[in-house]
């Protein structure tokens, strides 16, 4: 069934002309920051939407993602290109570690999101407080425009970089679903008792879960820390990313493969355009409005498209289908 | 003939009430093997301590020659205990078809061969038509069949039966005799937990009877129906002498 991935061979070839429509570094900027929300959200999808295991701690690894591109740049010297997967690997690394210590405790549910929770906020006072990581300045990355130092004179080769790893992150999410693994974990997210029952190990496949999650949102923690050149802690580690995070896949569609993708688009295209919108208006920025738009397409979600954006794509086209 | 399953001394405590006692049991292959008991006996805490889900405070479980006492369940799963649940546990979001296929996906890693797997083995319990289904979908009966096609998928060597009887009228009851009949012609060994006593004195080729923890009886389902053991655990002290008080007057 490879036809299953003609979709996502689709939606990135749209994806990947929209750079050639526009000039404007405004609207680049947007879309790599948009993309790279939409990677940290299929990250969490993995974990959260398949494996029903709800983090508001990913900004642990989106910071742990980060920070490792940047510190092993400007204190260790080592190129970027290398730096990014060692940072990947990093953040799939703490990964495993919460993850081997809050599973192995049966942690589940609310108890579960309120221990990635606080293990994200320790992790942003340690980065706030610690010379080693800049402390309350951040880090900067010097500017040295050069492919081989992953940066780029135009925007939209590195809006393309982001896009290949989000191209990357659909491609193994949608084999994932029909692999074993993933099979193995939306039945721990259906029901853990029963697929034990079926020779599933709960334990192993939770933890695998987490890890492959972990590393691909640190993955676009990496990508975010060398498209902004400039990190503190706040940023890093803050908890805007665990939220939109997993904003992205609810409104979108959990537990689907364009669910993160979808929403993220929406989510901060919305806010941006009220953003926008209500500047305009009233002449000057208005902050944290798309906070509040962020609020009310969670609440019309929830209410009314329980299965995301995606689950009501469905619904509609099977009213349509149905004679009437 | 060597027993497929040997229960020796299992007992169970939950703080301090003893589920069960120093139970023992074997389970010949080939076999269908009733427990039967009344109500909070420890029917079921003795199929969970069987099949991994709580470690006994005392006593062994050896399958096949092996002692798995120390096995968490997905390993007994994969040495080749399937169990079914006595509150079915559908995965509500799936369809019938993807349920038995997590089943099959034990002995087939790869999605084809599952899906054919699991194909085959809900046609053969009877969800043929349904398994396109969401399984949240499904009637009582649906869900009971579901259970046991999802355990059987999973090919094992013993399967333990959960009430999977309880709460089908009797006309579904009837549908399912054959059902677990063919399933131990195939050659898997059951071990069934039942109520329905019409259906235990069908199927079962020898039965176990516990009674407030303890094992009281054990033999065909002829023999148990007389034991005044049996007779008096399910009716009362003294019921056996003056049943047959009775039936002299």
């Amino acid at each position: 069934m490879r036809s299953s991935y003609l979709p996502i061979a689709i939606a990135v070839a749209v994806l990947a002309v929209l750079p050639l429509g526009t000039s404007s570094n405004t609207t680049l900027n947007f879309l790599s920051f948009a993309l790279i929300v939409a990677l940290a959200a299929q990250g969490w999808n993995i974990l959260g939407g398949y494996g029903g295991q709800f983090s508001f701690g990913h900004a642990a690894f989106f910071g742990t993602g980060a920070y490792g591109m940047a510190l092993l740049q400007v204190r260790f010297g080592i190129n970027p290109w290398l730096a990014l997967p060692l940072a990947t690997l990093m953040g799939a690394a703490v990964g495993a570690a919460i993850g081997a210590l809050s599973f192995r405790a049966r942690l589940r549910g609310s108890y579960f999101a309120l221990v990635t929770l606080a293990f994200a906020e320790v992790f942003r006072i340690l980065a706030n407080a610690w010379g080693f990581t800049g402390g309350a300045a951040g880090v900067l990355v010097p500017l040295r425009i050069e492919a081989a130092n992953m940066q780029f004179a135009d925007r939209a080769t590195f809006y393309w970089l982001v896009l290949a790893c989000v191209a990357a992150g659909l491609v193994l999410t949608q084999a994932m679903a029909r692999a074993r693994f993933g099979a193995w974990l939306v039945a721990v997210r259906e029901n853990e008792e029963a697929a034990r029952a079926l020779g599933v190990d709960s334990l192993a496949v939770k933890l695998r879960a987490i890890t492959l999650s972990s590393g691909i949102t640190a993955l676009a923690g990496g990508l975010y820390a060398q498209k902004f050149l400039y990190l503190d802690a706040g940023i890093a580690y803050g908890s805007w990313i665990s939220v939109e995070a997993l904003l992205a896949p609810i409104i979108g569609g959990l537990g689907t493969v364009f669910g993160p993708l979808v929403g993220a688009l929406v989510l901060l295209g919305l806010g941006e355009a009220t953003k926008i919108a209500l500047g305009h208006a009233l002449g000057g920025a208005v902050p944290g409005v798309d906070l509040v738009v962020f609020g009310v397409l969670l609440i019309l979600c929830v209410a009314f498209a329980p299965r995301g954006l995606l689950g009501l794509g469905a619904n509609v086209r099977r009213l349509l289908r149905r004679p009437v | 003939m060597s027993a497929l399953l040997q229960v020796r001394g299992v007992t169970m405590r939950f703080g301090g009430l003893v589920a069960v006692d120093d139970a023992a049991l074997d389970v010949a292959p080939g076999t269908i093997t009733g427990l039967i008991g009344p109500n909070g006996a420890g029917k079921t805490t003795l199929f969970t301590v069987i099949a991994g889900f709580q470690t006994a405070n005392a006593g062994s479980v050896a399958f096949a020659g092996e002692d798995v006492t120390a096995l968490p369940a997905h390993t007994r799963a994969l040495r080749g205990i399937a169990r079914t649940f006595q509150i079915v546990q559908p995965f509500a979001g799936l369809s019938v078809r993807e349920n038995i296929a997590v089943g099959a996906f034990l002995r087939h890693p790869s999605r084809g061969e599952a899906m054919a797997r699991a194909t085959a083995v809900g046609e053969a319990v009877g969800l043929g038509p349904l398994l396109d289904r969401p399984a949240g979908a499904l009637t009582v009966a649906g869900r009971k069949r579901l259970e046991m096609a999802r355990a059987l998928a999973t090919e094992p060597r013993l399967l333990l039966l959960d009430e999977v009887l309880a709460g089908l009228n009797p006309s579904e009851i009837r549908d399912m005799l054959p059902v677990v009949r063919r399933i131990r012609d195939d050659g898997v060994t059951i071990l069934m937990v039942e109520h329905v006593m019409q259906a235990v004195m069908s199927l079962c080729d020898t039965v176990h009877v516990i009674a407030q923890g303890r094992m009281i009886a054990h033999g065909t389902p002829a023999e148990i129906a007389r034991d005044p053991k049996v007779v008096e655990a399910y009716l009362g002290h003294g019921a056996a002498r003056r049943l047959a008080g009775g039936a002299d007057a």
